[in-house]
């Protein structure tokens, strides 16, 4: 029999989809509490935080993985998402914050009476999800149209992510851009109109959450398939070929960036009201660079792996800031020094390693094997 | 498969967690402060402390609660200086481990990160380190400094010097902006015109100032033209420089002022995120004779801070824990107060003959239990925070406070601003 792993990732996803949609807020919701299935309101949340960080780990992925565009700038479409959603949130606070004032409390802080214009519109639901697409949205266009049509590539196109990314930082650091500054936006109430306190809201974000997971599972699995998706690869791996032969490889990555940078918001749009702040501390470095882990451990250029690799990541941080405060950080590195030098495919091609392995070395008839590297680096030229 | 495999995981440790510590008498607390990430360098000194006062109840024999005795069994997580990750975690102490208390905190945000999962979980939390007040949750007890307690103290010991003029510099976040907008009316409500407070305002549409000072971002470097500015402000020989800068960005602010050649006899600076722990990684040769203001200080002669030192050196000496350091280590007010938690809390359980948080709460806000701790006296107020003395300090070359001043017992009052706006009203 043939091992056909792109029917088997298929499986896996419908019994994994099964799990999050179905089963696991059911358990939550119908279980008793003393029975051993029951899951946790605790379990539910952390879970649905995962799920969010698995989106912005397929953000992470087809740029890098598919598109060979180390972008350190996801963090910054992921926040700029949760902040839009953040500012929903904020107003449904309405006068229940520390100050019973119509207007959110770090505004009481900073003295003023009144609501700037800008927060105005946020109050609807709908308005700041559509700002939550356009502001990253846009922002991406205007940044890719000039990095991409200026060629810039490589790690340079690493460098300028980054630096936007940092910028952003500092200026919502700024209490006079009224975002917050560096408490950002916390205390939430409400969403919808539904206490977000509530153990029924928190499953209900987390089917959502499964839900968008799916979703943005499937339009990359069809994209990837798709002709766009074979141009992609390409790009990666020789992009002047593809310019030769007479593709704008500059409006496909272009294409690529904003779509990435869309998902991510979306991630954080899902993510804010589950975990309950939202500050310029998500905008920094090593949030990016943590999506870029995730992505590695769990194999480039899949999109299985970016999923299992969020999970898995984050699932052992969370497990080893509890278990082993003091050495969490050492074993976390250890791992991600393992995954690099010994996995090239991360978890997913592991497999595929083993079988590569095992033929060397057990088969009876030897031959030579075949290649071995599933995801080519997106550098090599 | 990867969800089953996590819960096994997670069932797994706690599992082995229940089998190592018989279950017989003993309470679980919570520990939630940064141990690695940017914060770690000042919160994992707490963590020690809190330990060293678990030790030292654990030995006299715990808790003693109707008759039983309980052992505190201490659960320690680390928030890593991510403010998402310290909701996480405290919901995990809360649901999970189900602990009686939490101390934990450093940082305004983190505190705001965790204080929806306190009330939602009705936990409870002691907070140890100054803040800029403009809250109050009823799951949080703050033995921290209110603004009341650090920053006006030194304002009225700046006034007794006869200054007159006072410049306003801070780090923009949260407690810099806040406690300068207290100052600035708290000045103006002792006589000094608004043209002698320095650093510059930023006004409403109305015309009211809703900003005071100067402020810089974290990590900035460059002071040389804030200090020209100051400079020709305190041309006069009668100014003071109220400082709320944070961090790291106080080297080149000192080193920028040295340099200047602004004396602290002609213009002191009191710094009030500045402490001997924060000494220690400053060029102190620059601060001395700069001040400070606290409700603790190292050097206070008493018999019970001597007494503390002592046990806390010797106690320091025999852990084996990874990451203590053993030696030549500064204690300051963060620390202090975050040992005074944990008596307070002990007292008021012990009194309330249970761990309940709701009953721990009534007795703790009654306003009967207090602890005489290395600061002195420290009593719990119905308004969840705490009356204590108040020091004004100058810093000596060795990183050490001089005692200047003592204000005893000072009540602490979290919610200035309104107050003050009040008073200015009914003084025009």
């Amino acid at each position: 029999m043939q091992f056909k792993p792109r029917n088997l990732e298929l499986w896996l996803m419908v019994a994994a989809a099964l799990l999050i949609i179905v089963v696991l807020p059911c358990l939550n919701a119908f279980a008793p509490e003393t029975s051993w299935l029951h899951v946790g309101n605790f379990t539910i949340n952390l879970y649905g935080k995962y799920l969010c960080y698995a989106i912005l780990a397929i953000s992470v992925d087809i740029l890098w993985g598919y598109t060979g565009l180390l972008s350190l700038g996801q963090a910054l479409f992921f926040s700029l998402g949760g902040y839009m959603m953040g500012m929903n949130l904020m107003r449904m606070i309405g006068e229940l914050g520390q100050y019973h004032k119509p207007i959110p409390d770090f505004l009481v802080f900073l003295g003023w009476t009144r609501l700037p214009a800008f927060w105005k519109p946020f109050a609807s639901l709908p308005f700041a999800l559509i700002m939550a697409a356009l502001v990253p949205g846009l922002l991406s266009a205007v940044f890719g149209f000039f990095a991409f049509r200026s060629r810039i590539r490589g790690v340079y196109f690493s460098i300028l992510t980054q630096a936007l990314t940092y910028a952003a930082c500092l200026l919502f650091f700024r209490n006079s851009l009224l975002m917050g500054g560096n408490n950002g936006f916390t205390d939430f109430k409400f969403i919808l109109g539904h206490d977000l306190r509530s153990p029924v809201t928190q499953r209900a974000l987390f089917i959502c959450s499964g839900v968008a997971l799916l979703l943005v599972y499937g339009v990359c699995r069809w994209l990837t398939n798709t002709k766009f998706g074979k141009i992609q690869r390409a790009i990666r791996d020789s992009e002047n070929r593809v310019m030769f032969s007479g593709y704008s490889t500059a409006n496909f990555k272009l294409l690529v960036f904003v779509l990435a940078a869309l998902i991510a918001s979306l991630a954080g749009i899902l993510y804010v009201p589950q975990v309950g702040i939202i500050n310029p501390g998500e905008m920094s470095t090593e949030k990016s660079l943590e999506a870029v882990v995730w992505v590695a451990v769990g194999g480039r250029a899949t999109l299985v792996g970016p999923i299992l690799g969020a999970f898995t990541v984050n699932a052992l941080k969370s497990w080893a800031t509890r278990a082993y405060p003091d050495l969490w950080l050492i074993l976390l590195g250890t791992m991600f020094i393992f995954v690099t030098v010994f996995l090239p495919g991360g978890m997913v091609g592991l497999p595929g390693q083993l079988l590569v392995l095992k033929r060397r070395y057990f088969s009876r008839t030897p031959k030579a094997p075949p290649a071995a590297n599933p995801t080519p680096s997106p550098f090599v030229k | 498969m990867k969800l089953i495999f996590n819960k096994i995981l997670g069932t797994a440790a706690m599992l082995g967690l229940l089998a190592v510590h018989a279950p017989a008498e003993t309470v679980k607390v919570g520990i939630l402060h940064s141990l690695s990430g940017t914060m770690a360098i000042s919160e994992t000194s707490l963590r020690d402390v809190l330990l060293f006062a678990f030790d030292e109840i654990n030995k006299s024999g715990g808790v003693k609660l109707g008759g039983k005795s309980y052992t505190i069994e201490p659960v320690i997580v680390d928030g890593a200086s991510n403010w998402p990750l310290f909701a996480e975690k405290a919901k995990q102490l809360l649901e999970q481990d189900k602990v009686a208390t939490v101390f934990g905190c450093w940082t305004s945000v983190s505190r705001k990160s965790v204080l929806p999962v306190f009330e939602k979980d009705n936990g409870m939390l002691f907070y140890p380190v100054q803040y800029e007040g403009e809250e109050l949750s009823k799951n949080i007890f703050y033995t921290a400094e209110a603004v009341n307690q650090q920053a006006t103290p030194a304002v009225d010991y700046l006034l007794k010097l006869g200054k007159k003029k006072f410049y306003l510099i801070g780090t923009d976040y949260v407690y810099p902006q806040t406690t300068n907008l207290i100052l600035y009316k708290y000045l103006l409500l002792h006589g000094i015109p608004i043209e002698n407070i320095g650093g510059g305002f930023r006004k409403d549409d109305a015309g009211n100032v809703i900003s005071a000072g100067k402020y810089t971002p974290f990590g900035h470097s460059d002071y040389q033209q804030i200090v020209a500015d100051i400079k020709q402000f305190a041309a006069s020989g009668d100014a003071c420089v109220l400082n709320t800068v944070n961090g790291d960005s106080n080297v080149p602010l000192f080193k920028e002022i040295a340099a200047a050649g602004l004396s602290a006899a002609d213009c002191p600076v009191v710094s009030f995120s500045l402490a001997e722990d924060e000494l220690r990684a400053l060029p102190t040769k620059d601060l001395v004779g700069e001040l400070g203001c606290w409700t603790y200080f190292m050097s206070l002669p008493t018999p019970v801070n001597k007494t503390f030192l002592a046990n806390w050196n010797g106690w320091l000496k025999t852990q084996n824990h990874s990451g203590v350091v053993k030696e030549k280590r500064a204690v300051d007010s963060p620390i202090v107060l975050s040992y005074d938690g944990v008596y307070l809390w002990k007292a008021a359980a012990e009194k309330a003959g249970s761990f309940d948080v709701d009953k721990v709460r009534e007795v703790l806000e009654s306003g009967a239990v207090a602890f005489n701790g290395p600061g002195g006296k420290i009593t719990m107020q119905k308004n969840h925070h705490a009356t204590k003395d108040v020091f004004m300090g100058e810093t000596k070359a060795n990183g050490q406070f001089k005692i200047l001043e003592t204000y005893p017992q000072v009540y602490g009052e979290p919610f200035m601003l309104k107050d003050l706006t009040a008073k200015l009203a009914q003084k025009k």
